[in-house]
Formats: C-alpha cells, structure tokens, sequence
C-alpha cells in the first residue's frame, strides 16, 4: 500500500480485524467446555457453598458440664449451657470422664462448676471454669464468648431473682450491627466471592489461553498476519470480559434470590468498577502469560499472585486490620484489597462516593498501566 | 512382575525430569507452597490488634474520660476523633476511617453513681461481620472490666460471677496454630491435583501421550508411573510447609511423625486419585487447570479448614464425608496440637484408604475408557 492510509481506513480495517479475531476467540471459548465450567459452574457452585456451606457462626457446640456443686446455683448455670442453642449439653461425673472426652474430640469443651460454687457466690467471687480444645482457635474464641455471655446472664438474672441488683455490672454495652442487622456471614462472604470468580475468569483463563499459544507457537503465525498487537489483545480479552461480567451477573442475582443479600448501592456502579477490576485482571493476565510463556508455570503463578492474595489478602475473608503492619502493606499492593472493599461498601452500606472515587481510581490506575505493560511486551517479541 | 516395575521406574525418572529439568517449572514446585503458607499463615487471622474507632462522648465527666481511657490503655483501640454528635461520627464509619462507634450516653457517670445500668453502644461496621463482632466483644470485655474495677474503688459489691478459661493445645488460642497444621494437607492437595492433572494433559496436548501408548506400557502402568511422582513431589511440599511451621512460626509440635507422614501418604493417594481422574476428563492443560480448580474449591470450602464442618446443612454434611481434605486436616491438627495417637485416627486413616480405593482404579478405568 503506497497510499497513505485514511484515518477511517484505518479505523475500519481495525475493526475488521478485531472483530475476526473476537469472532474466532469465541468460538474457541464456547467449544471448550471449560470456559462453561469456570464461568458459570464455578460461581454457581460457589454462591451456593459460601451461603450455605461457610457459616461463621458456632452452635451447637459439644460441652461436658462437670457439676461438682449440687447447689441451686450450680443447678442454675448449668440449665444456662443447656438452655443456650450455642452449646449441646452432656453431663459428666469426673473431671476424668470430661478430659477423656475432650482427647477424644467428643465434645469441644469442660465447664466445670467447682464445689464450692455456691460458698463462694455468697461471698461474692464465684468463679465457673471453662477448659476449652483451642486446636480450631476461631470456634473456640467464639464459643467462649457464648460461655462468658450465658454465664452472666444467668447471673444478672439471678440477682434480678434476689434482689441484689448492686451485683451485676454496672455499665449496659449495647452492640449494635451496622449494615448487617441479621449479623449474616453470607451478607460478606457471598459479594466477596465476586472478586474470586472475575479473578478465576480474568487472570487464570486469559494466563492460560495466552500461555498456550506462545507455547504452541501459534501467537508468532499471528504476528505474521496484519493484525497488529494491540488488536490480537483486544481479540482475545473480549470474550473473557464478557464471559467475566457473565459471572457477574450469575454472582448478583443469585445473592439476591437465594440469600436476600440487599444490594444498597447502585447498579450501574457496581457495574462499572466490576469492570475496572475485570480489566485489571485480564492484564495481569496477560502480563503472566508473556512473561511466563508455558501454561503450567503461568497457571502457578496465576494463583500465586492474583488467586491467592484475593481469597487471603483482599479482606473478603480476613480482615487486613488483624495483619501484621508489614503484611497490611502487602495487601494494597493487591487490586483486590480495592475491589472487595468497593464491593462490600456497594452492597451493604451504599454509594459511598468517599471509598468509591479513590478505590475505583487506583483500579482504574492499575489497569492503565497492565494494559500498558501487556501490550508492550507483545509488541517486544515481534521485533 | 519385575519387568513391569522396572517399566514403572522408568516412566517415574522420566516424570521427574519433566518438572525438575526447567528452573521456572523447579521453582513453581518449591515457592508457591512455601510463600502461599506464609501469606495464610500471616494473613489468615482473626486476633485483631488494632481496632480504630470514633468516640461520641455525651456526658463528659470524670467517668466517661476513665473509661475512654481504659479502651485506649487496651492498645488496641485507636481514636479517629470525637465527636460531639452522632451525625458527625457516622461518615467515619461509612469511610471506613472507624470499625466502630462507641457512644457515651448522657448521664453515664450518674447512672453509675445510683447503681443504675449505664448505657454505652458499641456500633460496629457489619460490612465484614465476622471482625466486628470480634472487635464489639473486646470493647464489652474491656467495658466490664471498667465498671468492675470503677464499682469495686468505690465499696460496691462486687460482680457475682466470673467465668475463668483454659485452652488446651493452643494455650493463646491462635488463630495462626489451627491454619497452618491445617495448611500442610490444604497446599499439597492444592499442588498436587494440578500438577497430576496437569502432567496427563500435557503428553495430551503435545502429542506424546500417543507415543507412551505405543510403547510397552500398560495403561495401569502409565497411571502408577503418573501418581509415583506427585507422591514424592506431594510429600516433599509437606516437609517444606512442616519445616515453615515448626521453626518460621514456631508451632510446638505435639504429636509422631511417623503417624503424621502415614496420614498424610494416604492422603496424597486420595487426592492423586482423584487428580488422575480429572485428567482423564481433560482434553488440555487449560482445562486440567480449570477442572482441578473447580473441584479444589468446594474441597477447600467444606473441609473444616474455614469453618466448622458441624455447623452445615445435612446434604453438605454428607459432601465433607467424601473430601479426603476433610481427614487430612483433622489428622494433621489432632497429630500436631493435640499430640494425637495413630489408633485414635484410625477411623480418618481408614476413611482415606477407602476414597483412594475408589478414586484409582475409577482413574485407572477411565484412563482405560478413554484410551480405547
């Protein structure tokens, strides 16, 4: 071509261009049915075991009540344990019977009504004892907690009984839930699990389709053509962007539907910064997949440093304020830290344009930059 | 008999050098379980120890300041501000800037001088359920010490009664102590069902699968000569995961090795088994990857590693019986904190040997199906 070329030459050449790539890459995508799997089975079956399967509440947890004291008292804190729906209750007679069962695993924890319980309420400094199997921390801080509270409200009950209100506490701690009245885990876990499958569908998919053609050599057939790099990328992406909002969509409806989860925020926001991350982690994606080169080592590293630091880092499970200082910094390192808080601000608490504007800014920074990178190193091997 | 193990021998060499001869793919074997169980291990807690709040202190008095100050004496508690109205304590929370509001209601200080209940609301960012109310117990903790001591400096009767605690196996009750024993079944699964899969999905993709066809190989053979490697690779991520825990977090090991190992080769069976099986369904390694992921993740959710499996509904219940992650884990804490006995874990080994003894032949004859 001798001429030059017209900008509305060039516009529509591209165009075509692109458009044949899509077309193939979505062919490729419905054949495999793979791409079923991961963009809708996955989340599916996620939404499904995040709200039903991950519950963080404890009850029912297995105790052996050991009542040394036949006292009323004594009667009274142990119909405490047995009334609460937290514990299931089972009397023991000795301490050893209870540690038996305790090694064993049979029940979680001992409380242990000692036998001077009821000398000692008299004088004021009764003590009830709890020995409780730590090997699973979480459930048993929790379930301590539940002791502690059944206990005093046995006892501020019973000083109602006697009369001798100076007994209990002195001070009403009123807790109050905000955004979360039900205090429901789904109401967190299941908007978090968003940020899994765009991460899944974005970065591990794209890594692998990527990685397979330079593994096989078919990126380089490609070069030859005149497609150009930038063009190749957007053929490749789309699909996978579509598949992604794909999972969105599945992810929103189904936590509405199934789990009532409110969605305060707007739609059309969510949308957006749904698709800011989903840009980001296709990226990284392809970022992984040039650097890498072969599907297996673009696959762990994929998990490396996008799957992993979502599920762990992001604060989707684990909050980033119980971190260690150093690791916190980490976590910001991470586009998800920003995508999980957008996205539980959106769904719980509303449009809150003071975490939306910076959150979705830096998203938007990072996914400038990635596509930046992606396209420059694509452009790199062909020289 | 010994010409077939030798055969056997050969496809394991074989295997090894496959993912020991290229440094990245070296790498991707020894990093990823060692940086992924210092990231659980750092990340994966639920001990806050910096909890930043916004302080409405209406009453003002030499009570409301002592009480404040108690909160802060904590080091847990951090002040964002205070504020003279609820309004303007409210955007703290909604910016994130505070995860909890704590209100001193008017006529605190009085309410405590004529014995009646003082009210203190403790609101908390439900945005993330779990910390907060973890957060909302620390300050009632730190709330009821206050009043006990306030009352007992001034010749109240004393609060009636107090619950004392012991934790055994995990005596600060860590959260870190349960995830990482947890981890050494939770990353070698992770690992070693990608890399099982993965390693039949490449001779497939590559075209060598055919040659190992043609070559004298029995397609058990094949499948054992597949299985041997991840074994060896399996245990070795463990060790590596193990020597993290015991001399990186220092977690006093309880327990025999010769019972964690056992333990931990039936699991590596199981979940090689079930490895072997995805691999036969895979035509590629992108969907060996995809489908490994898609099973890893319902493994992972319902094995305990999280949250309780007693707390699910029945049907999934039943799901955590058939998840060999489910006994791993259960054998590794059981043999790490609690110091547990290989009879005690028989009826979790057993389990194990049982889902190994279906996951590989149901592998073997798929792999038979598909080949034929």
């Amino acid at each position: 071509m001798s001429a030059p070329r017209t900008m509305a030459g060039g516009l529509a050449g591209l165009l075509r261009r692109t458009r044949a790539l899509i077309r193939k890459e979505t062919r490729q995508l419905l054949r495999d049915f793979s791409s079923i799997a991961i963009g809708i089975v996955m989340p599916v079956t996620l939404l499904v075991l995040f709200g039903y399967g991950i519950n963080l509440d404890v009850r029912n947890v297995p105790v052996a009540v050991l009542m040394e004291d036949d006292s009323a008292p004594a009667r009274g804190v142990a119909a405490a344990f047995e009334l609460s729906p937290y514990f299931s209750t089972q009397r023991v007679r000795t301490m050893n019977d209870a540690e038996r069962m305790l090694m064993a695993g049979d029940v979680r924890a001992i409380v242990r009504i000692p036998s001077d319980f009821a000398r000692s309420i008299d004088l004021g400094a009764a003590d009830v004892q709890l020995i409780i199997n730590g090997a699973d921390a979480n459930t048993a801080r929790i379930s301590l907690g539940y002791a502690q509270g059944a206990v005093a409200t046995w006892a501020a009950k019973e000083a109602e009984r006697t009369g001798n209100a100076g007994a209990t506490g002195g001070i009403a701690v009123e807790p109050r839930l905000w955004f979360n009245e039900a205090n429901d885990s789904s109401y967190f876990l299941v908007p978090g699990l968003i940020v899994l499958v765009m991460t899944l569908i974005g970065a591990l998919l794209t890594a692998l389709v990527m990685a397979r053609e330079w593994e096989r050599g078919t990126f380089e057939a490609l070069f030859v053509t005149p497609v150009r790099s930038a063009e190749i990328l957007l053929g490749k992406t789309v699909p996978y962007f579509v598949l992604g909002l794909i999972g969105l969509a599945l992810c929103v409806v189904g936590s509405k539907l199934l789990f009532g989860v409110p969605l305060r925020g707007s739609l059309v926001i969510l949308t957006f910064v749904s698709m800011l991350y989903l840009l980001v982690a296709l990226g990284l994606g392809l970022v992984i997949s040039s650097a890498t080169k072969s599907q297996f080592v673009a696959s762990q590293v994929t998990v490396l440093v996008t799957f992993l630091p979502a599920m762990m880092l992001s604060g989707f499970m684990y909050d980033p304020r119980s971190m260690p200082l150093a690791v916190q910094a980490i976590t910001y390192v991470f586009p998800a830290r920003y995508f999980v808080t957008l996205l539980q601000t959106l769904f719980l608490s509303g449009n809150n344009w003071s975490v939306i504007l910076p959150n979705a800014a830096v998203l938007a920074g990072m996914a400038a930059a990635l596509l930046a990178l992606a396209v420059r190193l694509t452009r790199k091997r062909i020289a | 008999m010994i010409v077939s193990l030798l055969r056997i021998l050969t496809l394991i060499r074989k295997e090894l050098l496959v993912f020991l001869k290229d440094p990245k793919s070296r790498a991707s074997l020894v990093l990823p379980p060692i940086l992924q169980c210092l990231i659980f291990g750092y990340a994966a807690t639920y001990d806050l120890n910096s909890v930043p709040y916004a302080l409405v202190d209406q009453d003002r008095s030499a009570a409301s300041i002592a009480l404040v100050a108690r909160l802060e004496g904590s080091g847990i508690f951090q002040r964002e501000g205070t504020f003279a109205r609820m309004t303007e304590a409210v955007p703290q929370l909604d910016a994130r800037r505070a995860l909890l509001i704590v209100v001193i209601g008017n006529g605190f200080e009085r309410s405590l001088e004529t014995g009646v209940p003082a009210p203190v609301q403790v609101i908390a960012d439900g945005r993330n359920s779990n910390t907060s109310g973890i957060a909302q117990s620390y300050a009632g903790a730190i709330i009821g010490d206050f009043a006990a001591a306030w009352r007992a400096e001034r010749g109240f009767p004393a609060a009636g009664v107090t619950v004392s605690t012991r934790a055994w196996f995990n005596p600060q009750l860590e959260t870190r102590w349960s995830m990482i024993p947890s981890l050494i079944g939770t990353i070698t699964m992770m690992m070693t069902m990608m890399l099982t899969a993965m390693s039949v999905a490449r001779e497939r993709e590559e075209g060598t699968f055919d040659q190992l066809l043609v070559a004298p190989f029995t397609p058990t053979e094949i499948m054992i000569g597949k299985a041997v490697p991840s074994m060896i690779v399996g245990i070795t991520q463990a060790s590596a995961v193990l020597l993290v825990a015991l001399f990186w977090f220092r977690i006093p090991f309880a327990g025999s090795f010769f019972t964690l190992y056992a333990g931990l080769a039936l699991f590596l069976a199981a979940a090689i088994g079930f490895g072997l099986f995805l691999s036969s369904l895979a035509g590629n390694m992108q969907q060996a990857m995809i489908l490994a992921f898609v099973f890893l993740m319902p493994f992972m959710l319902l094995s305990g590693l999280m949250s309780p499996t007693e707390n699910m509904p029945a049907v999934l219940q039943y799901l955590t019986m058939i998840n060999p992650l489910t006994y791993a884990i259960r054998i590794t804490r059981v043999v790490y904190l609690e110091g547990g006995r290989f009879a005690e874990l028989l009826p979790d080994m057993l389990a194990l040997v049982a889902i190994a003894a279906v996951t590989m032949p149901f592998a073997a004859w798929m792999f038979r199906h598909r080949l034929n």
